[in-house]
């Protein structure tokens, strides 16, 4: 045994992959959230960060039910559909050095949590918001989401009459401090995504397109494998590089990359591909998701990034001692006070 | 006959002897006028002359122009209920004069602007116009505030022909005006100057007279919304989220004025307590079980509207234990109902609140002394037991002024539970012999430990879900472990009534009873005076929580009937307690209503002689 351990890699937190993990998979072969769930893994891990300094929240739905597949050590809670934004601000406040890691799925966030998820965005509650979008409920068998493209058809429902929900959109017009896209099919791309998202200070909403193989993964339709294969655009080559590494920018061809300093200090270097983009411009966001909806091509990468917007927590005037840690002493006022309030309601002596 | 020689004449058949301390004053007014202040004013002028009062708000679900009634109850032997005929009524509205002629008892009086057109349709009781624009153009006051000063011109005539000392009306007004010269001094010139009007114009003939009492010795006046987010922070509360609702608003709000004095930080000038508006009673109750959670003193408060939508994350905090305190200020449902006016229609919802197998703690303030201690208690019996805790308070209660003993600082330490963290877990195996699970019963009293976000210890983290979940946490759909899970949380529910407030029991050696809850005790207690005085003695029980305690049962067995008095169309306590006590033949007794105003003693007793006449045969 201690041969064997003395062999297990292990990163800067001591731990292993393996420490990272979580139940095995109860969706099905071949689904996106599953190689999302990977990549958590992956990037948790080679970020160093404890496990237990992680908090994982869901809705309902096959989305919802993925943070079991990762992050064993870490508290989690399921909560209820659409609602998992406001469940997830109350507990943050509890011990503000935790990160937030929400997981959701387009039901979940486009149909009845809008709301919540508009809200939190708004806030800029500090926390990862996953969506793994497949245009589909999967979990009651094959029903058109918000997010389902016009004129799409599935096999029970016909032919969706509805214009579709855009995620990224939704998120940039309520004021999200960090918006990207990703794609099961992407892992690397997507990778760096989750890392950036998770030193982000604010509200970080990735909108990933998670193929449903079981109900939704025609090949001419959006939400597919082959159709993101085939239509995928990345807007950038996106490199992280973490507070601690020392970089050389010698790597990078002058003038070729655009560096945005996140708030650990940690590096999003974004190598021009294509176009010159500028990920802290949010009206240029919106255009190029205007543009590759006119293009039908799946863009993806760092749409909008604004590494110091102001934060939910930077609205209170919080403790240094995470609230959950305080004692009876320093959370009932004196006896003393009390005269002092009772006075204060025309007491009369 | 002229209205002089009228008015002689009602103060013989009115006036044998004066009518002291013992009286009913409505104001009729129109809302957004700035009345409050003036009516207000007059309470805390006869509180502080030590005469029992209790002042009542009756508004209008709308901010500007429509009728607005305040009634203020002066009652020497201490009966803070509200009363259903008017004495005096001073009408500054002509839209509603008519209705408030009707409601004055004979020999009463009215008092009324000099520019007021009316049809005098009442000749047995005393009239006095006042020159309320006279006096206010002749104040030196900007043309802006003149409509806010009329008001304490009948303050002021009010002072003179009830005899208010103006000392006490100064003492009210540097209250108000947290002792600022300047508005304490243009106010009161115009009372004073309309009590010398008064004085030289108005001979008194009616026989109501205000005297100094020592009755409020001791006592503060406050609100019950006022007092549950003083309890609240007393009790430590550290997060809460709301979303505005009449009634409920001001108890948030008022967590947010007092927040700054009690809970932030002398040294560090760091605040212990969040605050957050929520989109709506959806994510208000959401944020508040996050917090809950993960180890925060967590509350929300709504009223019933905010319940419907807070119901399915209600049933999760049941089923996958979390504490949180949830106020209830009761209005008058359904739907929109009536949303400014008062009910205790939200007992049977919130007992049976969600859906599959629920059980919610209920705890029943009836005083605002109550809401006071209430607020804090319902923190400690929600993390002792790791379940929701409803408060439910009403609209009378939580939104009108009442006189009551000074808050009293909590008699006990703060209990917050099984909380494990990092060392606990350290020695958890050892001191136990089983590893830790969030849902063990470890200690074979329903109550498992729980730990919190933040614990840096491997084994301290779980998986929170409302899906079926076995000791460890984990997913599971096996029978044998569903029905053990909601076996114990039965059992945990019936537990509840060690940390719940027992019923308060007053027996005077009748074979009647009396059962009440909340601010309907308020009319149940001068009922049963008068019904004494009519020869019918009864004992008393107030109910102050569910589940239910044995006493309630042992009450209602030791007596041969019981009447239930509640203020809804349906009895819903008789309902709770009949489903409660299904295996025992009961005689009870319904005395509901529910018309938007609190109830009367009057009522309570025809009520309860009507069905003796009916049921007994005996007629009083």
């Amino acid at each position: 045994m201690a041969l064997a351990d003395s062999r297990v890699n292990v990163n800067l937190a001591g731990l292993s992959r393996n420490d990272y993990k979580g139940m095995p998979s109860t969706l099905c072969q071949g689904c996106g959230h599953n190689s999302i769930s990977s990549q958590i893994v992956a990037a948790c891990y080679e970020l160093n960060v404890r496990p237990e300094k992680i908090i994982k929240f869901s809705g309902i739905g096959c989305s919802s039910k993925s943070p079991t597949y990762f992050l064993n050590r870490s508290f989690g809670f399921n909560g209820l559909h659409g609602r998992m934004p406001s469940l997830a601000l109350g507990a943050m406040f509890a011990d503000t050095s935790l990160r937030g890691l929400g997981v959701s799925g387009d039901g979940d966030t486009a149909s009845i949590g809008m709301g919540q998820f508009k809200h939190l965005a708004r806030r800029n509650t500090p926390m990862v918001y996953i969506v793994e979008n497949n245009g589909v409920y999967g979990l009651t068998k094959g029903q058109f989401s918000a997010t389902a493209e016009e004129g799409l058809e599935l096999k029970r429902q016909g032919i969706n009459t509805y214009l579709p929900v855009d995620i990224c959109m939704e998120a940039l017009v309520t004021n999200a401090s960090f918006v990207a896209r990703g794609f099961a099919g992407d892992p690397k791309q997507l990778k760096t995504l989750l890392k950036a998202a998770l030193v982000h200070v604010g509200l970080a909403v990735i909108d990933i397109i998670s193929p449903c193989v079981t109900f939704h993964n025609k090949e001419n339709s959006f939400h597919s494998y082959q159709w993101g294969k085939d239509h995928e655009v990345q807007l950038h080559d996106i490199t992280f590089v973490p507070a601690r590494d020392e970089i050389t920018l010698e790597d990078f061809e002058p003038g070729s990359t655009k560096e945005v300093t996140m708030h650990d200090g940690s590096l999003v270097i974004l190598k021009k591909l294509d176009k010159d983009y500028d990920p802290t411009n949010r009206f240029e966001a919106l255009r190029v998701l205007e543009e590759a909806d006119q293009n039908s091509t799946l863009l993806t990468g760092l749409l909008y990034l604004k590494p110091n917007a102001k934060t939910l927590f930077d609205h209170y005037n919080l403790p240094e001692t995470p609230m959950n840690r305080l004692t009876p002493d320093q959370i009932r006022p004196s006896r003393e006070s009390l005269a002092d309030i009772n006075e204060m309601l025309f007491l009369q002596e | 006959m002229t209205q002089e020689e009228k008015q002689e004449m009602v103060k013989e058949i009115s006036s044998p002897e004066r009518i002291i301390n013992n009286f009913v004053i409505t104001f009729g007014t129109v809302n957004g006028s700035g009345s409050a202040t003036a009516n207000t004013m007059i309470m805390r002028a006869l509180f502080d002359m030590g005469i029992p009062v209790s002042g009542k708000n009756i508004f209008p679900s709308n901010i500007q122009g429509l009728p607005t009634w305040y009634t203020l109850r002066l009652s020497k032997d201490g009966y803070l209920a509200r009363v259903e005929e008017d004495d005096i009524v001073v009408a500054m509205n002509p839209a509603t004069i008519r209705k408030e002629l009707e409601s004055l008892v004979p020999g009463g009086v009215l008092f009324y602007p000099d520019d007021l057109k009316f049809e005098v349709t009442r000749d047995d009781i005393v009239l006095y116009s006042m020159p309320i624009k006279k006096i206010t153009k002749e104040a030196d006051v900007s043309l802006s505030l003149r409509d806010y000063v009329a008001n304490m011109v009948y303050v002021g005539v009010l002072t003179e022909m009830l005899g208010i000392e103006i000392e006490a009306i100064r003492k009210a007004l540097n209250f108000h005006f947290k002792d600022k010269e300047k508005p304490v001094r243009i106010n009161l010139s115009i009372i004073e100057a309309a009590a010398q009007w008064a004085r030289e114009n108005l001979k008194k003939i009616d026989p109501y007279y205000v005297e100094r009492m020592d009755r409020t010795h001791g006592f503060i006046m406050t609100d019950g919304n006022t007092a549950g987010a003083l309890g609240s922070l007393y009790g430590g509360v550290e997060f809460t989220a709301w979303y505005p609702i009449t009634p409920a608003s001001s108890l948030a709000e008022s967590i947010h004025e007092y927040a700054p004095i009690l809970r932030r930080d002398k040294e560090t000038g760091k605040d212990t307590v969040i605050i957050v508006q929520a989109e709506d009673e959806l994510a208000a109750i959401g944020m508040a079980i996050g917090a809950g959670w993960a180890g925060l003193r967590a509350m929300t408060s709504t009223s019933g509207p905010g319940i419907s939508l807070m119901t399915e994350y209600l049933g999760l905090a049941y089923y996958s234990e979390v504490p949180v305190v949830v106020w209830d200020v009761q209005r008058v449902g359904p739907s929109t109902g009536l949303p400014t006016r008062t009910a205790q229609g939200d007992l049977t919802f919130a007992h049976f609140l969600g859906h599959g197998d629920t059980d919610f703690i209920l705890l029943f303030p009836g005083s605002v002394s109550e809401c006071f201690e209430f607020g804090w208690s319902s923190f400690d019996i929600a993390e002792r037991l790791q379940t929701p805790v409803m408060v439910l308070s009403d609209l009378d209660l939580g939104m009108n002024e009442w006189m009551a003993p000074q808050f009293e600082y909590p008699d006990r330490p703060m209990d917050r539970g099984k909380i494990l963290w990092e060392e606990d877990l350290q020695n958890f195996l050892e001191q136990h012999g089983v590893p830790y699970g969030r849902y063990k019963d470890i200690d074979n009293d329903t109550i498992p430990y729980r730990t919190l976000p933040g614990n840096l210890h491997p084994n301290a983290p779980y998986f929170t879900r409302g899906t079926g979940h076995d000791e460890n946490a984990n997913y599971t759909e096996d029978s044998e472990i569903w029905l053990k899970s909601m076996d114990r949380l039965k059992r945990k529910f019936k537990n509840a009534v060690k940390y719940t407030p027992q019923p308060e029991v007053v027996e005077n050696g009748s074979h009647i009873g009396i059962i009440t809850s909340g601010s309907a005790s308020f009319p149940v207690l001068e009922a049963q005076d008068i019904l004494s005085s009519r020869g019918l003695k009864t004992d008393y029980m107030r109910i102050r929580s569910l589940p239910m305690h044995d006493e309630v049962k042992d009450f209602i067995n030791r007596h041969e009937y019981c009447y239930i008095v509640e203020l809804n169309r349906d009895g819903q306590l008789h309902q709770i307690i009949s489903v409660n006590m299904y295996d025992t033949c009961l005689d009870l007794r319904k005395v509901a209503k529910v018309d938007g105003m609190p109830l009367s003693a009057k009522w309570i007793v025809n009520e309860i002689l009507k069905i003796e006449e009916v049921k007994n045969g005996v007629s009083r």
